[in-house]
């Protein structure tokens, strides 16, 4: 009443103008009129702002996912950086081109045996190391043990070989500076020449080193075949030490008459030989019997290549378990050897298409399965063989191309011209390893029997192939969900029918806020209980849990037959809609006789071991922590969300539809089925959907309640690792945006959007359903 | 059959198979709080030493007879073969073995602290009344006999003397190890940690000065000779320690262990000492309490194994107290918004939906959204901005209380929205329209008006916000939690709440110590403790909650008629 006064008055005053004795007053009110409206219009903003707050960080979240996962999804990128000439164009023909790991210098080495260091920005030689060969000499055949290690063995026309190593000191100075890097060429295993083959021309050599061993292989025109095996125990500390000189500890010689090859490669793992002929054929033979008893086993032979077509170059990807045959009809094939019942046999294992010219060059990535090769016509391709991507880039050359080489970390590509001159590209291609398929459908890894299924994410070695695949995760996820749902979904439903239609409204009172309860109880406590009680209490009475499920349902029918058979003196003492309490009792006996009688049955149906009954019988292997004890775990963990759920739509069906069910005579089962549940029926669908997200996004049960093993197996005594488990495991040790990150980041959107998908569909038909309630 | 049939057609199987549901549901729920219950409180209840020959024969025919001392932990029948298979010779004709698990301690004087034993060759089985427990600083239990106490090396009370005399002597000197100890945590605990702190504030003011350039050579000094106080002061406390340490180490106590070997303990490294068999209920009571307080009130022991879960409690609370902060604010005005502000149309049903989709959304995910966008970006971009003296080491870029509690304040927001706008839907329209009517503006009748009456709502939504924050650990793994967090993150060291710090988390303590420990026959009772203390206090939490929804329907019924 004040207010409105006030207001009229403040008008009027406003209309006369801004004199007179009342203007003081009016001023004042005006004032705190206007900061009235202020705050309320602040409010009205602000409360806005905040309610559609909800909105935004919902995209934010979504947004902030796909933006952390995007990038695995986008091609490589090569940008020419440009031609350089050196000003001494090496005449003499090339042998091996290299980059050293920070890409700002490259080796040429000739079959002169000259070493030139250049440098990739200016193109001026920083340094000209010759090898130690004798005046008028020339390599003749040359061999690299790994782009990694840089030590590579070389034959000369006398029939020496020598082993010497390339490598790039680098020396860290104060912040802010490019290290300096120093080129040099070392003798790891001294000067002196490790084989000598005599007057035959060399065919080939081979050669592979590591921590201890030092393996050597060269063969002549004729098939004599020199092997030298060397066993050198380093000092782990020093590593690769450069100036390790002593002559190595055990030493062997060995001689063996082959046929004639053309081409020899000594395995990553020193067991296998490969030698192949320039025909396309090759033999796998088995070095270590070699080296042990100096007998010849082939294992495997395979053609390369169909007839007619030229191999252009074979290398090995990183690693040195997978050969890359490049060949002139424009292919490179990936060959490994595939163990099938023990026997090594070399495969074909997928093939890379260029643009159909012949594949003059090929160059691996040290670190990843990476790999570009260089067509006649100037397309240059880059490969990642897991994940079968590749980027492209045509470029027109006037002159032609003779060798390529690619830098350690994969960011920078450089190509030899004819002529002497060089052509580079940066590149970058932060996630390779990545893409659709490799990541849905099955891929063949490397030393695999057969294209699988994979979920692999680090290992020790550092050449290793990492196996993305989300398919087990994506199936142990659904797995879990489907064991949890099995157990829940019938306990919840049935439970909240009872509790919503037939139970008597005083207890109803005290069970649904207990049931609710359950909803509370933190997922790690049911974690710990299913990992560290039930999961041995469950393999301890395998038995007496199996007949528990499969006999309790016939004993509760059993048991309510008989009630109804009892004087009415005595059932009339249990009201109707007191059956649960009654039952409580008989369930709790039901499940005591059930255990003790777990290991009498365990004696007599299966010789006292279930576990060892159901593997040597069945064939079924069984994990302590399996797919039941998480079922049994996660169940209890959806119960109470579709309970509560479903029991709220089931209660507010009107009560006047199933009272005229009744009043027509039906029986009060037949109301529920035929007039209450069709009503309620959305909700408790909607129930379910949303007990399904919860299943599937579960973390810490699944931790604990399972062996997190990322194995495929629908076996309900089995483990099995989800997508959340894994994120939880597997994050807090991943590189930041490396590409495990990213992965991890996509199995997060991946639960995301199935949990948006099942939680949309299920409000939308809850608010269809609450429409449907307000028109009955 | 016809009652069968009859009673078939009549569709009570159904009714009784629906009822066994959710007589299933009460049981599971009742039987798992009880078992926590049983298990955890049993981890404070001193229970009986028990001393027995044991003899048994391998199948290799060895005889092996020894004295066994510990307590039973668990009694469990298996089936012989079983047993057979595992190279125990017993009597084929018995289908069943009983065997015992027995906690024989020692864990420093023998291989196992655990070993199964079959019922049958146990003999002999004693309860002797001077049978001492002994809960130690590391190598958890020990049990064993008295025998005789020494001071500084030399034999102060003899066998000679009466069990009980010696046990006084000894329960004396415990009492004075015990008043060292305590004075010992303190100098470490208050003393060095806070030079420390301000030893470590000491060098980022000097890096920060270095890296800004404004370093002269008056201030070079001056830090230099606050260094060298701190040093002092250091060394001071230093000093205090190590006679504190020399007067702990005074007293040793010699045992006979089961077998009959003597060995030494010594004082410094007993923390609680009592004789089980002699203790009357109202002792073990005392013990039991005693155990109980330590168990709330103490930092943890031998890799969170033993001792308390203080820090853990601490932390959890810290953590739920920040995100109550964060989390109510935003949700009150979305439930407002949504109930008195927004034309109810597509805007508001997206806003529903996202809501559910909050509420859906696994709890990880939000886990990864908090470590990649707080932790990552916002966190780096502070880092770069206001701490850049400490770089490379992330001040904000790193998984900490703040960021732990944003995120849970994100996850839990569905719960205070929910709860609020239930409690704004049942204030009835004619409380608003009255204050509209006396020519309240909208914002001050939701101010005065509607607020007050739906702040128990607000509190349901908060206390039910605080009890799921409370119970989850997924996403805390990756944005703050820690196994073992150096100082709380609430001192007495300037700025006081250490927003960047790691913290211990109740949840995280009961997946740590259960699934992660070395030894977890021996954590398990202490996990069991934890997982108690933790629905204990969610259960609480959400009775209360209940409670206070219920009282709000009321009072709003009466309202309505």
């Amino acid at each position: 009443m004040k207010e409105t006064k006030s207001e009229t008055e403040t008008k009027s005053l406003y209309g006369s103008g801004e004199s007179g004795s009342g203007s003081n007053m009016g001023h004042t009110l005006r004032v705190r009129r206007k900061v009235r409206h202020f705050y309320d219009r602040a409010a009205r903003y602000g409360i806005a702002i905040g309610g559609l707050g909800i909105i935004a960080t919902m995209l934010v979240i979504f947004v902030f996912l796909i933006a952390e996962v995007q990038p695995l999804f986008s091609a490589a990128s090569i940008v020419s950086t440009g031609d350089f000439q050196i000003s001494d164009s090496p005449r003499e023909p090339g042998l091996h081109l290299a980059i050293d790991e920070q890409a700002r210098s490259l080796l040429r080495i000739s079959t002169q045996g000259r070493a030139i260091f250049l440098d990739l920005d200016s193109g001026v030689v920083i340094s000209e190391i010759p090898l130690s060969i004798p005046e008028g000499d020339f390599i003749n055949q040359f061999a690299l043990d790994s782009e990694e290690s840089g030590v590579f063995a070389y034959a000369l026309s006398n029939g020496n070989v020598h082993i010497a190593q390339y490598l790039w000191e680098t020396e860290f100075s104060s912040q802010g500076s490019l290290p300096a890097i120093t080129p040099r060429i070392v003798y790891p295993y001294g000067q002196a020449a490790l084989l000598n083959l005599g007057a035959n021309m060399i065919d080939a050599i081979a050669i592979h080193t590591d921590q201890e061993d030092l393996l050597l292989a060269a063969i002549d025109n004729l098939g004599n075949l020199k092997l030298f095996h060397s066993v050198a125990r380093r000092n782990i500390f020093n590593g690769f030490n450069v100036n390790y000189s002593p002559p190595p500890a055990i030493t062997k010689s060995i001689d063996i008459k082959l046929d004639p090859l053309d081409r020899l490669f000594i395995g990553g793992d020193k067991r296998l030989l490969y030698g192949i002929s320039d025909s396309g054929l090759a033999k796998v033979y088995d070095l270590k019997k070699m080296v042990d008893s100096e007998t010849v086993e082939i294992f495997s032979e395979a053609q390369l290549v169909k007839t007619g077509v030229q191999m252009e170059s074979i290398k090995f990807l990183s690693g040195g378990l997978s050969l890359l045959v490049a060949d002139s009809a424009g292919f490179v094939s990936q060959w490994f050897v595939v163990r099938n019942d023990d026997i090594p046999t070399l495969s074909s294992v997928r093939r890379f298409a260029g643009d159909g010219t012949p594949i003059i060059a090929t160059a691996v990535e040290q670190r990843r399965k990476n790999f570009v090769a260089l067509g006649e016509s100037g397309l240059l391709s880059l490969y990642n063989v897991t994940s079968q991507k590749r980027a492209l880039t045509n470029t027109s050359f006037n002159k032609k191309l003779l060798a390529i080489a690619i830098a350690p970390r994969g960011n920078k590509i450089v190509a030899e011209l004819q002529g002497g001159g060089f052509r580079s590209w940066s590149l970058d291609n932060p996630h390779p390893e990545v893409s659709f398929s490799s990541l849905w459908r099955q891929v063949w890894y490397e030393s695999y029997p057969e294209p699988d299924y994979v979920w692999q994410s680090s290992s020790a070695s550092n050449d290793f192939e990492p196996k993305y695949s989300l398919v087990p995760l994506s199936f142990g996820t659904l797995k879990a969900a489907f064991y949890a749902m099995l157990i829940a979904s019938p306990l919840a439903i049935c439970g909240a029918i009872y509790t919503g239609y037939f139970m008597a409204p005083v207890l109803r009172r005290k069970v649904k806020p207990l049931i609710e309860l359950m909803e509370a109880l933190p997922t790690v406590v049911l974690g710990f209980l299913a990992g560290l009680w039930l999961a041995p209490f469950v393999e301890s009475n395998l038995p007496g849990v199996i007949s528990l499920l499969l006999f309790l349902p016939v004993g509760v029918l059993l048991f309510g037959f008989l009630w109804s058979q009892v004087p009415k003196s005595l059932r009339y003492l249990v009201p109707e809609g007191w059956e649960a309490i009654l039952l409580i009792p008989f369930i709790l006996l039901f499940a005591w006789c059930c255990f003790n009688f777990s290991h009498p049955l365990e004696t007599i149906f299966f010789a006292g071991d279930m576990q060892q009954w159901l593997s040597s019988e069945l064939g079924i292997s069984y994990d302590q922590r399996n797919a039941m004890v998480v079922g049994f775990a996660m169940g209890f963990a959806v119960i109470p969300t579709v309970y509560s759920i479903a029991e709220d739509a089931i209660f507010t069906v009107p009560g006047h539809l199933s009272d005229g069910s009744l009043a027509l005579g039906a029986t009060s089962w037949q109301s529920l089925y035929h007039v209450v549940l069709p009503i309620a029926s959305p909700g408790i669908f909607s129930a379910l959907m949303i007990g399904l997200g919860r299943a599937v996004g579960e973390t810490m049960i699944i931790l604990m309640a399972t062996g997190n093993t990322p194995i495929m197996d629908v076996n309900v005594f089995e483990g099995m690792r989800t997508l959340a488990a894994s994120i939880a495991i597997e994050v807090p040790e991943s590189e930041v945006s490396s590409t495990h990150y990213r992965i991890l980041f996509l199995a997060a959107t991946v639960l995301f959007l199935f949990t948006f998908v099942v939680n949309t569909i299920a409000e939308v038909v809850r608010q269809q359903l609450r429409r449907k309630y307000s028109s009955i | 059959m016809m009652r069968y049939t009859k009673w078939t057609s009549s569709g009570r199987p159904w009714i009784w198979l629906n009822a066994a549901a959710i007589a299933i549901s009460i049981l599971m729920v009742v039987g798992l709080v009880s078992l926590l219950a049983v298990r955890g409180l049993s981890y404070f209840w001193p229970s009986d030493v028990m001393q027995a020959r044991y003899s048994s024969s391998d199948s290799d025919g060895s005889e092996l007879s020894m004295q066994v001392v510990g307590e039973v932990v668990e009694i469990e029948s298996v089936p012989s073969s079983q047993v057979i298979a595992a190279g125990i010779e017993v009597s084929e004709n018995q289908e069943l073995i009983q065997r015992v698990l027995l906690k024989q301690g020692n864990r420093d004087f023998f291989n196992e602290d655990f070993i199964w034993l079959l019922d049958d060759s146990i003999e002999e089985i004693q309860y002797p009344s001077e049978l001492v427990t002994l809960e130690r600083q590391e190598w958890g239990n020990f049990y064993g006999k008295l025998h005789q106490l020494k001071e500084n090396g030399i034999v102060v009370g003899t066998a000679a003397n009466s069990e009980a005399v010696n046990w006084s002597d000894f329960s004396a000197r415990l009492e004075r190890v015990y008043a060292i100890r305590g004075q010992i945590t303190e100098i470490e605990n208050a003393e060095i940690q806070g030079i420390n702190f301000r030893t470590n504030q000491l060098r980022l003011d000097v890096r920060e000065l270095e890296v800004s350039g404004d370093m002269t050579e008056q201030r070079r000094l001056q830090l230099a000779s606050q260094r060298l106080v701190l040093q002092s002061e250091y060394e001071n406390q230093r000093q205090r320690l190590l006679g504190l340490n020399d007067q702990i180490m005074r007293d040793d106590a010699e045992f006979i262990v089961a077998g009959g070997e003597i060995v030494t303990i010594k004082f410094a490294a007993i923390v609680r000492a009592y004789r089980p068999n002699q203790l009357s209920i109202a002792g073990k009571f005392k013990v039991f309490l005693s155990k109980l307080g330590e168990f709330l009130s103490a930092e943890p022991r031998e890799a969170n194994t033993e001792g308390g879960v203080f820090p853990a409690i601490f932390g959890t609370v810290m953590m739920v107290l920040l995100m109550s902060v964060f989390v109510t604010p935003f949700g009150v005005i979305a439930a407002v918004y949504l109930r008195e502000y927004a034309k109810q149309g597509i805007t508001t049903k997206i806003i529903r939906i996202s809501v559910n989709n909050l509420a859906g959304v696994p709890s990880i995910v939000y886990g990864v959204f908090g470590l990649g966008f707080f932790i990552y970006i916002i966190g780096g971009e502070i880092d770069q901005l206001f701490y850049s003296e400490a770089l490379p080491a992330p001040t904000f870029g790193t998984p900490g209380l703040l960021w732990a509690s944003l995120t849970l304040a994100l996850l839990t927001l569905p719960v205070v929205i929910v709860a609020t706008e239930e409690g704004l839907a049942r204030i009835p329209r004619s409380v608003r329209e009255a204050s509209l009517a006396l020519g309240a503006t909208k914002f001050e009748t939701l101010w005065r008006v509607v607020l007050p009456m739906a702040s128990p709502a607000m509190m349901t939504g908060l206390i039910l916000a605080v009890a799921r924050a409370a119970g989850e650990v997924a996403p805390l793994m990756l944005v703050g939690v820690v196994k073992l967090a150096p100082s709380l993150p609430l001192d007495g060291n300037y700025p006081y709440l250490h927003l960047d710090q790691k913290f211990m988390h109740l949840g995280f303590h009961i997946y740590d110590v259960g699934f992660q420990s070395s030894n977890i026959e021996a954590a398990k009772p202490l996990v069991f403790a934890t997982a108690f203390l933790l629905v204990a206090v969610i259960a609480a939490l959400n009775l209360s909650a209940v409670s206070l929804r219920n009282h709000l329907r009321e009072k709003y019924k009466s309202l309505e008629a």
